[in-house]
This record gives structure tokens, C-alpha cells and sequence, in this order.
């Protein structure tokens, strides 16, 4: 028997299902995992280890009676350690979203996601570290400080969700939430060498999700493998009272089969996320794993989505206005930081100065400028037009082919600091993972090599609206004849 | 496209961010380098092309018209700076 902490969601749960091992026994060496390797790594913001070991004694006596004959059926997490993203709320522990403005927050309600996931039995260990409300790419913009990728310390993780894709890669939990607004889940994934999904806009409640920009921000899942994340997946998605953009579409149960074969698939691949520029162990990797899927039975054939190369400014146009928007609401009055101030005005001024980080900012900054008279229509205006026309792109290519392969971002993990004087060159970092939440699109991130120092390569599945039933089954086709996804860090 | 110190003040202002001397300077440059890089956009032609308005299909989002029991004013105040009376307390608005 492996470690507990090496086994997947699936392998843990049929292993309380059996009584092998207790969700007690489970969840305390995650804790103990988390406490030996947080020094190094800082995935975490706020460690529950006593709702977790509270939560995981519920869980146990609902085991023990199962097994002593009792009818009841169990529900399908019942018992396993999970960790959430810092954004979404979870009543009675603290949410900071990364940022000083919310040091005290405690949420009296749960984000819609994570009441799924309770109700469906699961244990929540902790919150994860992430870009000040989820606005960067690397989590060096947390008030908290970086989390650092296990793979190699002085790199950065990825972000926003930088905290759960490194807490899942050094299995400290088997899996994690995240969320997605321009790649927030997949280019951490990729960065780990774990298994993300952005779900399609709409899939998944955002009711509890702190917002950033609502148009495109997508609640997640990771895991190590595409079968775990199809688990947590299944029991977020579908409709929510308490979500007026979450879709009332049925979400039929996801099959994923032994039998790799992936004969009658079409994948497109677009020659746009190709660049010239670009890592070239990241390229290798992602045309080897397009190989695998040919080889698979899946035909592969050129696809062209044209207007990528403008997702990149329309997104930090469109993002910035929506969050300058969202974050209006900081305003030291109803909840939040409040700063010495003798008037209202200065109060408002006073409290987002000082409580506010120098990436929010800027993307206040921006997006009030988008969207201030005399400049509306030459910046956010035209960003929204040629949005239609990137979402037109995947309509003409998603009627040709099945999903779409590419890479996930440009290159393996930076290194911390390295894009930290320059945001025009981070913001470069997710010109792959972009276009799907311009279109609102599902998205799915997974490795598929190491580069020469031994980071991760990731490659991103996209799919028609709804169809993440589709992604899902690909990888983990691929993940059925590769072992890439069973690769650990030395920690 | 360069912006002013001006210009970028009244942003501040209309965002009610208090920002610094040093942080206005840094804005001012990483601004305009933003803005140049989105000026690409212009050069597309998009007459005739509507705004996106949702990536979804349009849906009713209507529910009936019925009372539902919400959080409590203790939950709603719990992380309020200042309370007094059940309210929010601030300073005065008028000077």
C-alpha cells in the first residue's frame, strides 16, 4: 500500500469504501503533509484542521454504519480531504482572496461549488493562496506571499489558483477548487503538472465565488488525474437558484472507459497558439501528445481560429472594466479594512489605497479608463465587438472538429520575479488560455512532458459549450496509455 | 498613446483610489504601454459586428415572485468596520 497522500481521489475513496483506511487517518496526513511542507512551499492562506478532523468523524461513523448493513446510500465524496481556492466563501472561515482589504473577512454563507461538494460528503482542509482577487498569473501578487512551485522552488506555480495546483501537485490534498477567468486554473495546472478544468460559463454556480470579471470568471476543479477531476466536476455543475448565469441544462453522469480508443474523435489544431517565440519543449510536447491521440484513433486536422492574436487586448480591456466595476464594492463600509479618515470620501480613498494591491490597482486603474466617457467606445465598445468575432472563430472550428489541442502557455513555470517589473510580459502568459473564457468555452489543462530542467508541459483541451464531457474523456484516454500525470516532485 | 499625470489623477478619483506620488508615475508609463498594445484593436474593421452580450444562449433568469428567508442583519453586520443601531456606521458624508 502507498502512502495515503499518494492516492488519488478514486483510489481514496474505494479505500474507505472498504475500510482500509479511515477519512481520520486520510485527512491527518494530509494535515501532516501540509504542516511538513507548507515552509517550503506556502500553498496555503488558512488551515482548518479542526472542520477538517470534525468533518472526517462524520464521515467515518456514516463508513462504519454502511458497512455494519445500514441502507443508506453514501454520497460520492464521502470522506475526502479537498482544498479550496481562497476566493470562494465557506461559512465561518476566513476568505482574504490574497488581499489585505479582506485580512478579517469571515463569510456568513458558502460558496454554491463547495456546498455541492460538502453535501456530497467531502472534508475541506484549508484555503489556497492566490493572486490578490485572483488578478495575476504567477500568485506573486498575493498579500500573503508567493507560493512556490514544487517542482522547483524558485519557480513560480502558476496563477491565479497557484495555491490548489501546487497543494495537489505536492499531494497534500488529492484535489482542489480553483477558479478561471483568463486561466486561472488551467495555467497553474500546467505549470504543476496536474489536471485542471475551466468549466464552460455558466456550468458551475459562482454564488460565493468572490467576482472578478463576471462575464468570463468560471469556478474549477483540479486533480491528478482527469478521472478525479471529472468526480468534482460532476457534483459542482448544473443549475443554481442563487446564480442567474448558471444554465438549467442537464448535466448527464460522465463515462469514462478503461478502453482508450478514440476512434470517430476530430481534434483541430490551430496553427495561431504556435508562436515563433515560444519554449520549444513546450511545442515538442504538445505535437507528441497530438501524436499519441492520432495514434489513439482520434483524426487530427489544421483548424484556424483567426482574431487570437487580439484576445490578449480584449481581455485586459474587458477584464479590468468588469473588475474595477466588482471592486467597487471595498469600500470600508460594509465589510473589509477600514482606514482613519475624516470624511466619506476619504474614507473611500483611503481604505482602497492602502487595502488594495499594486496589480488591483493598475487593473482598477485600466478598467476605469476603458469604460470613462470619451474613451468607452474605442476601448471597451470595440473590445466587445471583436469579442463576438473570437466566439465566432470556435463556433466555425468547433463545427469541423470535436476539441480543439494546444498548448496551455507559451512556456514551462518562470521564475519568481521574473516578470514581476513588467506586466505587459505576464499578461503574455495566458495568451493561450484567454480566448476560452472570451467565449465561454470549457477548457481543460494536463501535462504531457517535462522540459530540461523537469518542469511540467501542459496541454489544454477546449470544447463546444457543455461538452467538457468531451476533454474529460480525451485525457483521460491519454492518461490511460502515459504516466506523466503519475509524476511526483522530490519534496 | 501617453497619458498625463492629469488624466491619470481623475481615474483615480473615479475609482476613489489614494494613490501615491511615486505609484501615479508608475501608472502613467504602465497605462499608456497597456493602452498602446490594446490600439491594435482599432485596426480592425467592426462595422456591422454587435457586441458580445453573453456568451450563453439568452435565458429566462425570472423566478416567482415569493419571500424567501435571507441572512440575518447579525450575519450582514458581522463584518462591518463600525455598527450602530443595526447599521453601518461612517463618517459624515457632508464636510
Amino acid at each position: 500500500m502507498p502512502q495515503l497522500t499518494d492516492l488519488t481521489a478514486h483510489q481514496a475513496l474505494a479505500a474507505l469504501r472498504q475500510g482500509d483506511i479511515s477519512s481520520r487517518e486520510l485527512t491527518v496526513a494530509c494535515l501532516e503533509r501540509i504542516d511538513r511542507l507548507e515552509p517550503a512551499l506556502h500553498a496555503f492562506l488558512t488551515r482548518t484542521a479542526d472542520l477538517a478532523l470534525r468533518q472526517a468523524d462524520a464521515a467515518d461513523r456514516r463508513l462504519v454504519a454502511h458497512r455494519a448493513g445500514q441502507a443508506e446510500p453514501l454520497p460520492p465524496l464521502l470522506g475526502l480531504p479537498l482544498a479550496v481556492k481562497d476566493v470562494l466563501a465557506v461559512e465561518g472561515v476566513r476568505c482574504t482572496c490574497g488581499s489585505l482589504i479582506l485580512e478579517n473577512f469571515i463569510p456568513p454563507y458558502t460558496a454554491t461549488a463547495v456546498e455541492r461538494l460538502l453535501q456530497a460528503g467531502a472534508v475541506i482542509v484549508g484555503k489556497t493562496n492566490t493572486d490578490e482577487f485572483a488578478m495575476g498569473s504567477s500568485t506573486e501578487n498575493s498579500a500573503y506571499g508567493t507560493t512556490h512551485n514544487p517542482w522547483n522552488l524558485t519557480h513560480v506555480p502558476g496563477g491565479s489558483s497557484g495555491g490548489s495546483a501546487a497543494a495537489v501537485a505536492s499531494r497534500m490534498v488529492p484535489a482542489a477548487l480553483g477558479s478561471d477567468t483568463g486561466g486561472s486554473v488551467r495555467q497553474p495546472a500546467a505549470y504543476c503538472g496536474v489536471t485542471g478544468l475551466k468549466p464552460t460559463y455558466g456550468r458551475v454556480s459562482r454564488y460565493g465565488l468572490v467576482a472578478y470579471g463576471s462575464s468570463l470568471d468560471a469556478v474549477g476543479a483540479f486533480g491528478r488525474t482527469a478521472a478525479d477531476v471529472t468526480l468534482l466536476f460532476s457534483q459542482m455543475a448544473g443549475v443554481d437558484p442563487r446564480d442567474a448565469t448558471s444554465m438549467d441544462i442537464p448535466v448527464p453522469p460522465i463515462a469514462l472507459s478503461p478502453d482508450p480508443s478514440l476512434a470517430g474523435m476530430r481534434i483541430g489544431v490551430p496553427k495561431e497558439y504556435f508562436l515563433p517565440g515560444m519554449q520549444p519543449e513546450v511545442e515538442a510536447g504538445v505535437r507528441r501528445a497530438i501524436a499519441q491521440f492520432e495514434a489513439l484513433g482520434a483524426r487530427v486536422s489544421e483548424v484556424s481560429l483567426p482574431h487570437t492574436e487580439y484576445a490578449l487586448p480584449v481581455y485586459y480591456l474587458i477584464a479590468p472594466a468588469e473588475a474595477s466595476a466588482n471592486l467597487a464594492r471595498y469600500d470600508g463600509v460594509r465589510f473589509g479594512v477600514r482606514a482613519p479618515a475624516d470624511g466619506l470620501g476619504e474614507l473611500y480613498r483611503f481604505s482602497r489605497g492602502a487595502g488594495f494591491g499594486s496589480e488591483v490597482k493598475r487593473r482598477i486603474m485600466l478598467g476605469t479608463y476603458a469604460l470613462s466617457a470619451g474613451y468607452y467606445d474605442a476601448y471597451y465598445g470595440q473590445a466587445q465587438k471583436v469579442r463576438t468575432l473570437i466566439k465566432r472563430d470556435f463556433e466555425q472550428a468547433f463545427a469541423q472538429v470535436d476539441a480543439i489541442a494546444t498548448p496551455v502557455a507559451p512556456t514551462t513555470a518562470f521564475r519568481i520575479g521574473e516578470h514581476s517589473d513588467d506586466p505587459l510580459a505576464m499578461y503574455l502568459e495566458d495568451v493561450f488560455t484567454l480566448p476560452t473564457n472570451l467565449a465561454g468555452v470549457p477548457g481543460l489543462a494536463f501535462p504531457v512532458g517535462f522540459d530540461a530542467h523537469g518542469l511540467p508541459v501542459g496541454m489544454q483541451l477546449m470544447g463546444p459549450h457543455f461538452r467538457e464531457d468531451v476533454l474529460l474523456r480525451l485525457a483521460h484516454a491519454y492518461q490511460q496509455v502515459t504516466d506523466w500525470h503519475t509524476r511526483a516532485p522530490v519534496l | 498613446m501617453k497619458l498625463t499625470l492629469q488624466e491619470v489623477e481623475h481615474i483615480a478619483q473615479l475609482a476613489r483610489l489614494d494613490l501615491t506620488p511615486a505609484e501615479k508615475e508608475r501608472y502613467r508609463q504602465q497605462l499608456s504601454a497597456i493602452l498602446d498594445y490594446a490600439a491594435r484593436l482599432q485596426q480592425l474593421d467592426t462595422t456591422g459586428i454587435a457586441p458580445t452580450a453573453s456568451v450563453l444562449p439568452p435565458h429566462s433568469v425570472l423566478r416567482a415572485d415569493a419571500a424567501q428567508v435571507g441572512l440575518s442583519t447579525a450575519a450582514l453586520l458581522s463584518n462591518a468596520p463600525a455598527v450602530e443601531l443595526d447599521q453601518f456606521r461612517v463618517p459624515p458624508v457632508m464636510e
